[in-house]
């Protein structure tokens, strides 16, 4: 019996490997976030830290923040905002167990039956810490921030779950290897027939991930980047690799469920190279989700409430209804 | 045991205290990044939802009128370009003018085209920094790049003329300065603009038409843009009007007031410009208006360029200057509105007082009428979009 047969083995490897992705994917979106901003806007970006293209800009970044001194307000709620980026960052890890980066069992932490719905429900789990940041920071800045949060989780976690609904309507599974075979048994990707339910998934998944245009509860330039504003050091560092580690895992859910996942569909090239096509794949939807930061302002607490229950909920049940009554006649 | 009324009465009780939510006094400012210096704002908010506005002023508050009692015209001319930094050039002309027209100065004419291609450079300086600040403040920072590397451009070609990007003091009673690093004075050589500047300037202009199209096309079509800036901040007319807004806010309402084309400070006459007007009397109509202002100015820029004529930069003024009696208010108009100076003269070598109107003070006025009932968001998109320094604010 091999090292690999044994259970505990195999699930320490794929922690230590989850454990050391979180950073990396981190530190290169962070990366690539820095530079394409720079380019979009006519600068350089980082150019001299590591000695060239300023590659060690962010690992500076990131010794700096373990430098920094730990101020936790003399009136905050101890223990509560202790525990906030704690939570933030837990729920951004927790949605790498489900991420199929290849086929079969080895490449993915835990092939869950219920894997979406487990990595929506976890989603969620950081909204939750960014209240907590808001309500112990004792800075009403903050608690505005907070409180947004709560208001933007009603908004978009309705058109985040119905959107999904039509791609498992089609794959008959909740699970994400599920999901990517069935792409791959249809031979075409899930985009082509719930394009809607893509649009829907992606816009909820930027507001879930407060990205502009839905950065209210940050919203630097009113509430001084609202529940984050008492945050200094290695817990604001936590904020900070949660965000990026949420660009990640919800462009990677996103690629799983509409784009074909690691299986690359329309071309044949050999399975061992399933992480590198999802990353290519997360490569692009993160691309999109930076050049939305960069070129759009952000919109208002009530706009995005009355387009996420006038527009997006409306047009995601119909994507239900006209994905359930094709797959009955068809 | 409580009887059926107490119950009912209890019971609403429980439904009031849970549905009046206490009012939140907040403090914006004076350290925030959306103030424009040090602007504080104690709002109260309930929610989201502002109920009252008021703003707290004077902490820029540097004296100006009082100091310049105890100095020389020309001292003056360094702290008054001190008022709205952003266009310190524009700053120094009424002023000025106020005091040669006092004295019976007849200035060359040279001289005054070079003061108008700087205040319109002034300007355009100004009003780029607009270009930038607003959408930053909704949250778009690409066009705050993009505004500032164009401004840039612009401060550039005034240090070249002045020596001073932000402060010029280019300005003298009777004309203005020979150019900066030319030469020792006491020569009486007639020392002019730097070589190439009027060229330089002229090819610059034309990419100022060009980096305005690109901010046009970076947020006016956006529709988020458009839901945060449109229908925001509403004033009309007669409320601003009334409130002594002036400049491109009041331009905004749809009110074709321009002192450029009322008062003679400088040869506008000789130039045809228009005067931007919008109907909306939104946020989104005082970016356009400022916009558009950004295109005219380069216009007139080029035209002066053009019909630039020669012959001295200065007038021939004593040693030491000396403003015969009287009184004169000049007005002009300034990148944020109507800046004017009324200037009471005893004979003596300084002024005996100096009232600064500034334009920003009035336009800063109207803030708790317009951010009433505002949302918070709005109260930053709105206070953004009227454009106004605290410098100019606070004196």
């Amino acid at each position: 019996m091999s090292l690999l047969d044994s259970f505990w083995f195999v699930l320490v490897l794929k922690m230590v490997s989850i454990a050391t992705l979180v950073p990396v994917a981190g530190l290169l979106i962070g990366y690539a976030e820095l530079k394409i901003s720079a380019h979009m806007q006519h600068r350089v970006g980082p150019y001299f830290a590591g000695g060239r293209w300023g590659w060690a800009q962010l690992i500076a970044d990131g010794v700096k923040f373990f430098q920094k001194e730990d101020i936790i307000p003399a009136d905050a709620d101890r223990p509560v905002f202790k525990w906030a980026p704690a939570l933030v960052l837990l729920s951004a890890v927790g949605l790498f167990v489900v991420i199929p980066f290849g086929e079969g069992d080895v490449l993915v932490v835990r092939d869950l039956d219920i894997g979406i719905f487990y990595a929506l429900a976890i989603s969620s789990i950081g909204t939750i810490g960014i209240l907590m940041a808001g309500w112990s920071s004792a800075n009403k800045y903050s608690l505005m921030g907070g409180l947004r949060a709560a208001g933007q989780l009603i908004a978009y976690e309705l058109p985040l779950v119905l959107s999904v609904i039509g791609v498992v309507i089609l794959a008959e599974t909740m699970s994400l290897n599920g999901i990517v075979e069935a792409q791959a048994s249809w031979g075409i990707p899930f985009i082509v027939p719930q394009l809607i339910g893509f649009v829907v998934f992606y816009i909820a998944a930027l507001a879930e991930m407060s990205r502009i245009p839905f950065d209210m509860p940050i919203a630097e330039s009113e509430l001084v980047t609202g529940f984050l504003t008492e945050y200094s050091g290695f817990r604001f560092l936590f904020f900070f690799l949660a965000e990026f580690a949420n660009m990640f895992t919800f462009s990677a859910i996103a690629a799983t469920l509409f784009l074909g996942g690691y299986d690359p569909i329309f071309f044949d090239v050999p399975v061992a190279l399933g992480p590198l096509v999802l990353a290519s794949k997360i490569a692009i939807l993160v691309f999109l989700m930076i050049w939305f930061r960069w070129t759009w302002p952000r919109i208002r607490e009530d706009q995005l409430q009355s387009f996420a229950w006038k527009w997006l909920i409306p047009v995601s049940l119909a994507n239900i209804a006209i994905t359930a009554v094709f797959k009955v006649v068809f | 045991m409580l009887d059926t009324q107490a119950m009912a009465h209890l019971s609403d009780v429980a439904v009031s205290i849970e549905l009046e939510t206490a009012d939140m006094t907040l403090n914006i400012g004076p350290q925030h990044p959306s103030t424009h210096g040090v602007l504080r704002l104690t709002a109260t908010v309930d929610g989201e939802r502002v109920r009252d506005v008021k703003p707290v002023i004077g902490y820029m508050h540097r004296g100006y009128e009082k100091i310049v009692e105890a100095r020389s015209y020309p001292q003056v001319i360094t702290l008054i370009n001190r008022i709205d930094w952003v266009s310190g050039f524009a700053n120094e002309v009424p002023f000025v003018v106020a005091a040669e027209k006092l004295m019976e100065l007849e200035v060359p004419e040279r001289a005054q085209y070079i003061r108008l291609i700087l205040t319109e450079m002034a300007r355009m300086a100004s009003h780029l920094a607009f270009m930038g600040s607003f959408p930053l403040e909704l949250g778009a920072a690409t066009p705050l790049m993009f505004a500032f590397r164009d401004r840039e451009r612009v401060l550039d070609l005034i240090e070249s003329v002045t020596g001073g990007r932000f402060h010029p003091n280019f300005n003298r009673i009777g004309g203005v300065k020979p150019a900066a690093g030319s030469g020792s004075a006491t020569r009486k050589q007639v020392q002019d603009l730097p070589k190439g500047f009027l060229a330089e300037t002229r090819a610059a202009m034309d990419e100022v038409f060009t980096s305005c199209d690109q901010l046009e096309t970076l947020l006016a079509g956006n529709e988020l843009f458009q839901a945060r800036a449109k229908g925001v901040g509403v004033l009309s007319p007669e409320m601003a009007m009334a409130y002594g807004v002036t400049g491109p806010n009041l331009r905004a309402t749809g009110v074709p007031f321009d002192l450029r084309k009322v008062e003679d400070y400088l040869p506008y006459g000789d130039f045809d410009f228009d005067v931007i007007t919008a109907d909306g009397g939104d946020s989104y109509s005082r970016w356009w208006v400022r916009l558009q202002e950004i295109r005219e100015s380069a216009k007139i820029v080029q035209q002066a360029i053009d019909g630039i004529p020669s012959g001295p930069l200065q007038a021939k003024v004593p040693k030491i200057i000396k403003v015969p009696k009287g009184e004169l208010y000049v007005r002009a108009e300034n990148p944020k509105g109507e800046m004017g100076y009324y200037l009471v003269s005893e004979g003596s070598g300084g002024p005996y007082r100096l009232k600064i109107r500034s334009a920003s003070f009035s336009n800063l006025s109207m803030l708790p009428y317009i951010l009433e009932g505002a949302l918070l968001p709005d109260i930053i998109a709105i206070m953004g979009s009227l454009d106004f320094v605290l410098g100019d604010v606070d004196r």
